[in-house]
């Protein structure tokens, strides 16, 4: 099978999988939901207030909620064995990683992008702040995803797997965080946020470069 | 297991390379470091807290930069060089080369945390606050928690082989991202919260200042080379407990 036809293969697989249990893609989601509802209980429901910490506060949830499903990115296909069938394949394992990351973006990152605009305007984001922030999280999210699937790969059956995940990744998030919060916070006030956005892009194409690559090395070691 | 000797041994670098021929010049380089770690640190400290000038806007309180500026410099440098060992063991596959990246890895979270100790203990006097969310702060907190990542990694996976690989790719992802913070939070704060504190102060430095500075550059560095060496020395001892030279050389220290 060539790399294209095996890489839509994997796609399509993880994508049926996991809509076959569509409720841990909706618990990602209520998370993010949760998350960014507690912020106006312990602060205070003042409007201004709310509209200056929304962007920020919305972003940090993004990346909690996705740090809550990287774990599935690899476990259940490595527990049940299939992660050893499919690295036989005669395929790079880096297109299968990829494929995988692909699939798992699609499934938590755009449902995280779709819910945002609504929690948005609850914060009192203007139309164009909403934009950006969709924009941005439309970038931000798949680099979210690839670093993820390094430190996902790295804790794959590691003692407190999840603990450790968060300590190697979190500080991995930093960049996207600031330049993500920043473009929608620019844009509030008043600048055009494309200077972050574009960093974000290169970001994007820089993780999107390597992270496959070293994801598939660590997804080795996991199953040697 | 004997390494072929073309010419003089000490012209063969790569045979060093063997855990068992490192063992030993590891032993004997040690003292000689750490000899030069205390020499150094005697010399910086008489020559920091004694000779140099008090500092016309900060007094004596500026004298803390004998141990901040050295302790970030190798906070910073210690990871990139984990990164080349990371690099080169991935690449030649050397065992010796992650047990150096493993060995340097508590010295650099150490420097890091010293860093942020003295900074704050610098801070509280000059600006009124342990903590401003500056740039260079922010971003060595975060290479702090780069150096707590990969220790923790290491240190869960029991498998050496695993364990020295996933350290050796989580290092390369870290080298990475550590410009890519730096970056960030520079633009961050400049981008956000006008002209935050500058550290810039240096430039007006005293030459007497500025030579015990590096003095105490110099020992942090021989000091993080004596604390690896030993840290290999473990390591290798732990690793290779079951082969025959380790057996033997426990024997003969134990008569």
């Amino acid at each position: 099978m060539s790399s294209p036809r095996f890489f839509a293969a994997i796609v399509r697989r993880d994508l049926l999988l996991a809509w076959q249990q569509r409720g841990d893609l909706l618990v990602g989601v209520v998370f993010f939901v949760l998350v960014a509802c507690l912020f106006p209980l312990a602060i205070g429901p003042e409007p201004k207030l709310l509209a200056r910490i929304g962007p920020g506060v919305l972003w940090v949830a993004v990346i909690l909620a996705n740090l809550l499903a990287l774990p599935r990115l690899f476990n259940n296909d490595w527990q049940d064995g299939s992660l050893e069938q499919l690295l036989l394949s005669p395929a790079p394992a880096s297109v299968m990683v990829a494929g995988k990351l692909t699939a798992h973006w699609l499934t938590t990152g755009i449902p995280l992008t779709l819910v945002a605009p609504l929690l948005g305007i609850q914060y009192g984001l203007e139309s164009d702040t909403l934009l950006m922030l969709m924009g941005s999280l439309l970038l931000g999210t798949p680099t979210l995803s690839a670093l993820g699937s390094i430190g996902a790969a790295l804790t794959l059956g590691v003692r407190q797997g999840e603990m450790l995940l968060a300590l190697l990744v979190l500080p991995l998030y930093a960049p996207v965080l600031i330049f993500g919060s920043g473009a929608v916070a620019a844009v509030a006030g008043g600048l055009s946020g494309m200077a972050e956005l574009s960093l974000l892009a290169a970001i994007l194409c820089g993780t999107l470069f390597l992270a496959p690559w070293l994801a598939a090395m660590a997804v080795r070691l996991a199953i040697e | 297991m004997k390494p072929s000797h073309n010419g003089p041994r000490w012209l063969n670098l790569f045979s060093f390379a063997s855990p068992m021929q490192f063992y030993p010049l590891a032993g004997r380089l040690i003292p000689l470091f750490m000899v030069a770690a205390l020499l150094f640190c005697a010399v910086g400290l008489w020559l920091g807290f004694a000779i140099a000038p008090s500092d016309a806007q900060q007094g004596e309180g500026y004298r803390i930069i004998f141990l901040h500026v050295p302790t970030s410099w190798m906070a910073m440098f210690i990871y990139i060089v984990m990164a080349f060992w990371s690099v080169m063991h991935l690449v030649l596959r050397t065992r010796l080369s992650a047990m150096m990246a493993q060995a340097l890895a508590p010295t650099g979270a150490l420097m890091a945390f010293l860093s942020l100790l003295t900074g704050a203990l610098w801070g509280k006097p000059m600006w009124g606050t342990w903590w401003v969310w500056d740039a260079r702060l922010t971003s060595m907190l975060l290479l702090f928690f780069l150096y707590l990542g990969f220790i923790a990694l290491t240190r869960s996976i029991d498998e050496p082989d695993r364990s020295d690989k996933a350290g050796s790719v989580l290092a390369i992802v870290g080298v990475f991202n550590v410009p890519v913070i730096y970056f960030s939070v520079k633009w961050w704060n400049t981008l956000h919260q006008g002209a935050s504190i500058s550290m810039e102060n240096g430039s007006s430095m005293a030459s007497t200042m500025l030579i015990a500075m590096l003095l105490m550059s110099l020992a942090a560095w021989m000091y993080s080379i004596a604390t690896c060496l030993s840290r290999v020395r473990t390591l290798i001892l732990q690793r290779e407990s079951r082969t025959r030279w380790v057996k033997e050389r426990i024997a003969q220290e134990e008569k």
